[in-house]
């Protein structure tokens, strides 16, 4: 380890850390806590979203599926991007009309029922869980390659470092780490884009001619077809990613974070320029390091390609880009945890202690007290399940993810938004039926299951064919929803005219 | 950390008003205002942007993963070694800053047709 990686390193956590100490001292209510009381500007709350969704699995993971797969590996920035417009068109002005704090907040905006609550909590939590178990596994993996020491100090310094920044600094800590991060990344991954296509002689031509025969795929690196070979499971994989984002807790978190749906609005803008910029860069790191580091070395370092960027910037900066890049990776992972704990800390103790035990009636001091605890329970939790987690795979773990959010929460807040018939049984019927199908369909997938020792967790033959069932799951949590719906005559169409007042005008007393 | 001790007597005034909803009611007639004019045109307009342009999005994204699963059609060079792939993909990010900046710019004009529905429907009225 140099000295340089180590004076980078010391430098974001004392950086983070001074952050965290600003937003402790304005965080008193539970208000702030949650959404940093909605006071984010919409570029900072754009910076934010960007970065939370540029998690190390984004910098790292795509990059490398880039330089390892050409074309296929892009195909999931794609779907990342053209997710935005899915969250915009349908889901962030409503949402930020009818919300408070929470995801559920905003489907209790329609129905009173503690069980919708419950649901909705107990989808956002476990999407959380999924999430941060890969993150952290990334995480520990990544910095073991990095600096050398080992994976379960490695969950540990991060585990330590996010459980502070929410503790103490909730969301306004949160949001501005990730605002310094994204700014940082952004940076890191310009600089390396410059210095690649200066070899390629500032000329996109030049590029895929010589990417062309850079690698032992030869034409066929330039081609769809060297990844995704199955087209019902890539088809599905692409539901997953455009639908997914628009149902994931910590993103539509940050729409509580702004004043009004003007501002959700620009934030949304802001976040599609910089993370289609971004992603647009990742073909040029991906396509030099394919070039520049090579296949061989950069399957030697990690088999699923995520060491690509590094070692690319080694070989055009040297160790000072290098150590630049990793300490980037780092602060990366540690403001996406700290996102991440902070939504399941709100669903634990927004949703199920304020407003389910306490029925809305607990104080200031005592919803922030549970916050806190919540906190510090979900960042242990999830420590000792990374720490067990060690041998699971990570993209595994976020496609899982992003499949139960496309299935158990998107179909839950269309209808709640749209639906005039909907009603509480077609919320619990739309979450639970999304929810357990992908739980299910990838317990049975051959992700779990294989026939070859070692391929999977478990021995056996797939019962189900495809390795992400959003193709499958997704239309069973539409299907449950709206089953529940017209099996149960309940009905309420003036609870419905002040959701659709509200969603459409942002009028609040 | 002087977390909570200021503020212990302000009593959940901000998470009482996630539940009252049945007195709101009683206070605004919702229904009223869905049923007033200005309120449907704004709802019509709004249906009239958003569900061609999602359809639109939605098929041509999903036709990249279509032709590249089942059709060789994108694979033939379209600009040097370039395929048509690449172009589509490029296409899927130039459709969607445009389509961004296309919403918020039909948005604002929302934004003063609600601004008119909270004035003369809800507190007007």
């Amino acid at each position: 380890m140099s000295t340089t990686v180590i004076v980078l390193f010391l430098s974001i956590v004392l950086l983070t850390l001074f952050i965290t100490w600003w937003a402790a001292k304005r965080t008193t209510t539970a208000g702030e806590f949650y959404t940093a009381g909605g006071g984010l500007t919409g570029w900072q709350n754009g910076l934010a979203i960007a970065g939370d969704y540029l998690s190390a699995a984004s910098f790292l993971g795509i990059a490398g599926m880039i330089a390892l797969f050409g074309f296929d590996g892009f195909f999931y920035s794609i779907g990342f991007l053209i997710a935005y417009l899915v969250v915009m068109f349908l889901v962030a002005e409503p949402l930020r009309n009818l919300g408070k704090y929470t995801l559920a907040d905003m489907i209790n905006s329609r129905f009173d029922a503690k069980k919708v609550r419950a649901a909705a909590a107990f989808s956002t939590i476990t999407i959380v869980i999924f999430y941060m178990i890969a993150q952290l596994v990334g995480a520990g993996a990544l910095i073991q390659l990095l600096f050398g020491i080992p994976y379960w100090i490695a969950v540990l310094i991060v585990g330590v470092m996010m459980t502070i920044y929410v503790l103490f600094g909730g969301m306004t800590a949160t949001s501005w780490v990730q605002i310094v991060k994204a700014v940082l990344l952004m940076l890191g991954t310009v600089v390396i884009a410059v210095l690649v296509f200066a070899r390629f002689d500032f000329s996109v031509m030049t590029m895929f001619s010589e990417v062309k025969t850079a690698t032992a795929h030869g034409e066929a690196f330039l081609q769809p077809g060297l990844k995704y070979t199955v087209p019902l499971d890539t088809i599905s994989l692409m539901l997953a990613l455009v639908l997914g984002t628009a149902g994931l807790p910590h993103i539509l978190m940050r729409f509580f974070t702004v004043k009004d749906a003007k501002t959700a609005r620009s934030s949304v803008v802001t976040a599609t320029w910089i993370v289609g910029i971004f992603y647009i860069l990742t073909i040029f790191l991906g396509f030099g390091a394919a070039a520049f580091v090579g296949h061989e070395a950069i399957v030697a370092a990690n088999p699923a390609g995520n060491m690509a960027a590094p070692l690319l910037a080694e070989a055009l900066g040297g160790d000072l880009l290098m150590s630049f890049v990793s300490a980037v990776a780092f602060a990366t992972i540690l403001a996406v945890v700290a996102g991440l704990v902070l939504t399941g800390a709100s669903a634990f103790a927004h949703d199920i202690y304020g407003q389910i035990i306490k029925k809305g009636q607990a104080t200031q001091q005592q919803e922030m007290k549970a916050a806190r605890q919540a906190s510090l329970w979900v960042s242990v939790f999830s420590i000792l399940l990374a720490l067990g987690a060690q041998s699971l795979n990570v993209a595994f773990l976020v496609s899982l993810a992003f499949c139960v959010a496309a299935s158990a929460n998107l179909p839950v807040i269309l209808y709640t938004i749209y639906w005039k018939r909907f009603n509480t049984t077609g919320a619990i019927t739309a979450m639970l039926f999304g929810l357990i199908s992908a739980l299910v369909l990838v317990a049975v997938s051959p992700n779990v299951l294989s026939p070859e020792a070692g391929a999977a967790m478990f021995v056996g033959e797939p019962l189900f064919p495809l390795t992400n069932p959003a193709i499958v799951s997704v239309p069973l949590g539409f299907l449950g929803g709206w089953l529940g719906t017209i099996l149960s005559k309940e009905s309420d169409a003036r609870r419905f005219a002040e959701v659709s007042v509200r969603a459409n005008t942002g009028y609040r007393e | 950390m002087k977390v909570g001790s200021v503020y212990t007597d302000e009593r959940g005034i901000s998470d009482a008003e996630v539940n009252t909803a049945p007195e709101r009611q009683a206070q605004t007639d919702f229904v009223r205002v869905t049923e007033s004019s200005r309120f449907r045109e704004l709802m019509k307009k709004k249906k009239k942007f958003i569900v061609p342009l999602t359809i639109f999005f939605m098929v041509f994204y999903f036709m990249l993963p279509i032709l590249t699963s089942y059709t060789n059609v994108l694979e033939r060079p379209a600009i040097g070694d370039i395929s048509w792939a690449w172009i589509y993909a490029g296409a899927q990010f130039i459709m969607t800053w445009v389509l961004c900046t296309v919403y918020v710019r039909r948005f604002l004009k929302f934004d003063k047709e609600a601004d008119e529905i909270i004035e003369t429907e809800i507190k007007g009225g």
